[in-house]
């Protein structure tokens, strides 16, 4: 029998085929990139305790009805204003905080009838069963909000020197952070810390009445 | 003169196309690699609520909570909004052993982290999610996040 060569397989059509199964692969990709906002419950605490007296003036009140209308402070209010009116309350630095120091970066009006420091004020949140879950994270967003504001104001105040480039300061903190999570970086972490510490984030969720 | 001639060749020659397998096969495999299956069906209407100051969530310490009315072909659930949780409908009661049973399948270095993200539809009453809470409070698994779509500013 004569010895034949096996003869070459075309590979001409191997293209079509590695591109059909890309082109399906590409359909049926979705690259999934969640978001949100992030939010610690608080634990339940069987313990009983006198809860701390708090003074109204050091309590933000925001209220949503099921109609989705905002009460602020007992005042009607629409959600644009939310976020300046969170701003000056969290900023108004009328007196000192627990350890008896006043607010010496509070930029705000120091008004008697608004909080003492931000380390006093709290916001507490409280919505209608009914209210729509929209308005109820648009509101959320609104809060969150006006704390970014405040630490991005004292973050530029602060560590500006070392990021020079960077529009928002405390996003590129948090942002080279993210970038490190492996090789930590104490002072970056220290620096992050002491901007939460200035503005602490206090919002006090408060269950819906059954109805 | 002659020897100056340019000699006609006709047209370019043909760029070879071996190597265009392996570029595709490359492309497919990065595909392969970062396509992720969903791994439940919604059985829900999800959409999601806008939000501007988003955090970005990380995939592998996640549980998942959906909830919002059931959707069409799923009607028989009737129309109020219900808690999806991986594929089935559960009620308010089953969040609990739920969660906890899905914190336990998870790697044991970040069971401590977990993170519930709740995917609720916009137009659920905010009712719903805080029977959700309450139940997320009773079963330790105090972080949460809402998920939402960034909205860009304007």
């Amino acid at each position: 029998m004569a010895k034949r060569a096996a003869p070459e397989v075309n590979a001409g059509s191997m293209a079509d085929i590695a591109f059909l199964l890309l082109i399906f692969f590409l359909v049926t990709t979705t690259i999934e990139k969640d978001k949100g906002l992030l939010r610690s419950l608080p634990p339940i605490d069987d313990t009983e305790y006198e809860p701390p007296i708090i003074k109204q003036k050091n309590l933000f009140t925001v209220l949503i009805n099921r109609n989705n209308q905002l009460l602020v402070e007992d005042e009607l209010m629409e959600l644009e204003d939310l976020r300046q009116a969170t701003i000056d309350f969290l900023d108004n630095g009328g007196d000192t905080n627990p350890a008896g120091q006043p607010c010496d970066y509070c930029q705000g009006k120091g008004l008697d009838t608004s909080s003492d420091h931000p380390e006093k004020a709290i916001i507490s949140m409280k919505h209608n069963r009914e209210t729509s879950y929209e308005k109820y994270m648009d509101v959320q967003n609104e809060l969150v909000a006006a704390y970014n504001f405040l630490r991005e104001r004292e973050a530029a105040r602060l560590y500006k020197q070392y990021y020079p480039n960077a529009d928002k300061v405390f996003t590129a903190m948090l942002e080279e952070k993210e970038k490190n999570q492996f090789s930590k970086d104490e002072v970056l972490n220290e620096r992050i810390e002491t901007i939460k510490k200035l503005f602490p984030m206090k919002l006090s969720e408060a269950e819906p009445d059954k109805s | 003169m002659s020897k100056f001639r340019k000699k006609d060749k006709g047209g370019l020659p043909a760029i070879s196309t071996a190597s265009l397998p392996d570029i595709v096969f490359m492309l497919l495999f990065f595909f392969m690699v970062a396509t992720v299956m969903r791994d439940s069906s919604l059985m829900i209407e999800n959409q999601l609520p806008s939000a501007d100051q988003v955090e970005k969530l990380k995939k592998d310490r996640t549980v998942f909570i959906y909830g919002g009315k059931p959707s069409s072909q799923y009607s028989q659930f009737g129309s109020e909004p219900r808690i999806q949780f991986n594929d089935a409908f559960i009620g308010v009661n089953d969040v609990k052993p739920s969660v906890l049973q899905a914190i336990s399948e998870l790697n044991e270095e970040l069971q401590s982290m977990v993170v519930i993200g709740l995917k609720v539809d916009k137009d659920t009453n905010a009712g719903l999610v805080s029977d959700i809470k309450q139940e997320l409070r009773k079963a330790n698994a105090l972080k949460i996040m809402y998920i939402a779509n960034v909205k860009t500013e304007q």
